[in-house]
């Protein structure tokens, strides 16, 4: 049996590559995947802590999660395709008409 | 099970990096459905049928679908790296460490190997998700649907050429 | 187990009534003619009202619903009325900006009431998948609503910018939530209260508490804009529509305000002193850099960001000094900054012009002379965000200043006060270049629309009657700053 910890240590690896790749990241397509990455982090925690809790709501919070993941990707999705129709570019470093 | 956990965890890292490392979206994108797949038998060694189950189905099928649609429609191009995010470099990835070590070590002192519980798995099969989704977690649940509606609106207000 | 009451259903009415007249906006939108899309606006404002009937009939059965996960109480109630005020002025402001800028659409609206009903949810859940999904609905939606001028690139970046630190932030917050249930085996806050309060588990200096504290500030500090956290503040609400910004620089605040309160003065308050000093060190950073910075812009709007960063350090020295001094003090502030910050940023945003092209503060040279009864408004909004007497800042900073004082925190109330003389400065700017300059002020054209004076008015009658005749509403106040969660 895989002790729970090694589970939580999977899930803080991911939130850490993901954590990285939202900062050195340019390509806007490619931080909204690292953030992808922290979520499927946050759920590896949550079903590793339900089966240590021997019970089943953390896996309806990972249902939530997952929604969630759904809802911010058709957003962050539109809002790039609303960008590229004005500026032609999906590069955060090009979309600087104000400064960061 | 143990050698299975330990093939799909490391392939779920591996992917996770390159993820982050390709520099062509699509690229990106494949290796995210990697991650994502590796994820759900994971899961399922978590005993977590259904949501294995959702995870191929909704995250490594529609949602990523969604993603490599976007990418061919923009054609998006290989990046050139920028020293924009040196800063972010810089002060990130120190603080990152510090953060990281401060999780493994809580992660440590919170659940040493001798307190994992019971072997038994929970019984999370449709049913019991099924019952707590629909007793427990009912508001929650109904909510969503203004949370898919937000989603829905909001796609629909930026994307369309014409409103 | 829990089956669903009628009173579980009235506990929720005002959310519910706002996302059913969000839902008939949409299904009436199609059916009007494009000149015609304000109706839809009046329509929800119509739904704003109703969901204020709704939340004086909840406040006549208070209590826990659905499970302990919705609480019903005086707390909850103040800050739904107050997100219903904010709505109710932003959609005032809104009709004639958004027909100017040639935006008037019925997903406007719908977008706006639907951010409220997540905003309520936020304050009055005291469960924490609850409280996600309503940061989740408020933020989704404004998100889109920062970038509703599709065609106009900055409206577009400010909106990417707000969405990408925001989702990134959200995780945080997420991560967060996971660690806590890691730590209790539960997401609802009375039970964790209940939990913590009986044994010696959470104990301060439990390392896996401080991760998950720390990971749920980081992503609230985001959406109430401390620093470091307040790097998207200045762009976003500049490139946002206006009404928008207006929105946006009180409401997803408030509620974030609202959710912080529940979280670390309510179930983790036994998590000792730890916590105060991040609160103590975010006030402090929060107040000088917002202060220093606003003193360098030359638009208003950024002005008026940075500003609105500033408050939030003020609120933050509220929250510092605890549960008993602090809470009241903070919800007189949040309802002061609501009247004056939407007040300002409207009537900027119609002053700016189409195209909102005269934002600059020389674009208000000698507007006192031209427009004196606008110029008088802003002015009186200025004075009261430096916090002058007999206006309601005045006595927001002092309630805040002396619930500090009581806690001890001198410190923290001498930073605070130097940092609000520092602040006189910028506002007295705008007022100075209205009123002491000879000039043609760019930003006097068209002639106030009525529905934005009657925002404006109330925000003024407000901000004075608040500023006179303080006693009543801190009564309220203090009787809403009930024992959390």
């Amino acid at each position: 049996m895989i002790p729970t910890h090694y589970y939580l240590f999977l899930g803080a690896a991911l939130f850490t590559i993901g954590v990285v790749g939202v900062l050195t990241r340019r390509n806007i397509i490619v931080i909204l995947m690292s953030i992808e990455l922290i979520l499927n982090a946050v759920n590896i925690n949550l079903v590793a802590f339900s089966r240590y809790f021997q019970a089943v709501d953390g896996q309806v919070f990972a249902i939530f999660v997952i929604t969630d993941a759904a809802a911010e990707a058709a957003v962050g999705l539109g809002l790039i395709i609303a960008l590229f129709r004005n500026k032609e570019t999906v590069n955060a470093d090009e979309i600087d008409l104000l400064k960061w | 099970m143990a050698p299975l956990f330990y093939i799909f965890a490391v392939l779920a890292i591996l992917a996770a990096l390159s993820v982050v490392l390709q520099r062509t979206p699509v690229y990106s994108a494949l290796s995210l459905i990697v991650v994502l797949c590796s994820l759900a038998v994971v899961y399922l060694l978590l005993g977590a049928e259904f949501l294995a189950v959702i995870q191929v189905i909704i995250y490594a099928g529609a949602i990523m679908v969604l993603f490599v649609l976007v990418i061919m429609l923009l054609n998006a191009r290989q990046e050139t790296p920028s020293d924009r995010s040196r800063l972010a470099r810089w002060l990130g990835a120190p603080l990152l460490l510090v953060f990281l070590g401060e999780l493994l070590f809580a992660v440590w002192e919170r659940f040493p190997a001798a307190t994992t519980r019971a072997a038994a798995l929970p019984d999370a099969g449709p049913r019991a998700v099924g019952a707590l989704l629909f007793r427990s977690y009912v508001l929650p649940f109904e909510v969503t649907s203004i949370l898919i509606l937000v989603a829905v609106l909001g796609a629909v207000v930026l994307a369309k050429k014409r409103l | 187990m829990i089956t669903v009451q009628a009173d579980d259903l009235v506990r929720i009415l005002p959310q519910a009534i706002l996302a059913g007249f969000a839902i008939l906006v949409m299904v009436f939108e199609p059916f009007l003619p494009a000149a015609r899309k304000t109706l839809l606006g009046w329509f929800s404002l119509f739904g704003v009202v109703a969901a204020g009937a709704a939340t004086i009939r909840t406040s006549f059965s208070p209590g826990l619903a659905f499970g302990n996960s919705i609480s019903a109480d005086r707390f909850s109630l103040f800050f739904i009325c107050l997100f219903l005020l904010v709505a109710a002025l932003t959609l005032l402001g809104s009709f004639h900006s958004l027909e100017r800028e040639n935006i008037n659409h019925g997903e406007f609206y719908a977008l706006l009431l639907m951010a409220t009903v997540g905003m309520c949810f936020m304050a009055a859940s005291t469960e924490l998948i609850m409280i996600f999904l309503g940061l989740e609905i408020s933020s989704l939606a404004t998100y889109v609503l920062a970038g509703f001028k599709r065609q106009d690139a900055l409206s577009n970046e400010a909106s990417l910018k707000y969405f990408l630190l925001g989702s990134f932030a959200t995780a945080f917050f997420l991560y967060g939530i996971a660690v806590v249930y890691g730590l209790t085996g539960t997401t609802n806050l009375l039970v964790l209260s209940a939990q913590l309060g009986r044994s010696g588990e959470f104990r301060p200096g439990a390392v896996f508490a401080w991760v998950a504290l720390l990971l749920m500030f980081v992503g609230l500090a985001f959406k109430v804009s401390t620093v470091p956290f307040h790097v998207w503040t200045p762009d976003v609400y500049q490139g946002a529509p206006a009404p928008v910004t207006a929105f946006l620089s009180v409401g997803p605040k408030a509620a974030a305000f609202a959710v912080l309160l529940r979280i670390f003065l309510g179930a983790f308050a036994s998590a000792g002193s730890g916590v105060f000093w991040v609160f103590w060190a975010s006030a402090i950073l929060t107040m000088c850099l917002g202060n220093l910075a606003a003193l360098l812009q030359s638009n208003v709007k950024r002005l008026l960001a940075y500003s609105a960063i500033a408050h939030a350090g003020y609120v933050l020295v509220g929250i510092a000094a605890g549960r008993g001094e602090g809470t009241a003090p903070v919800l007189f502030y949040l309802t002061v900054y609501a009247l004056m910050n939407v007040g300002a940023f409207l009537l900027v945003a119609h002053l700016a012009g189409t195209g909102e092209r005269w934002t600059r503060i020389e674009d208000f040279t000698g507007l006192g002379y031209q427009r004196p009864a606008v110029a008088a408004c802003l002015a009186a909004f200025m004075l009261s965000l430096a916090g002058f007497p007999t206006t309601a800042g005045f006595f927001a900073k002092f309630y805040i200043f002396r619930a500090a004082v009581h806690s001890g925190l001198i410190g923290l109330t001498i930073v605070a006060v130097l940092t609000s003389v520092v602040s006189v400065y910028y506002y007295f700017r705008l007022i100075v270049v209205m009123y002491m300059r000879e000039g043609k002020a760019e930003a006097a054209s068209a002639s106030l629309p009525w529905a934005l004076r009657v925002a404006l008015a109330i925000s003024v009658v407000g901000i004075f009657y608040l500023g006179l005749y303080p006693t009543d509403f801190l009564l309220l106040t203090n009787l809403a700053a009930v024992p959390l969660p």
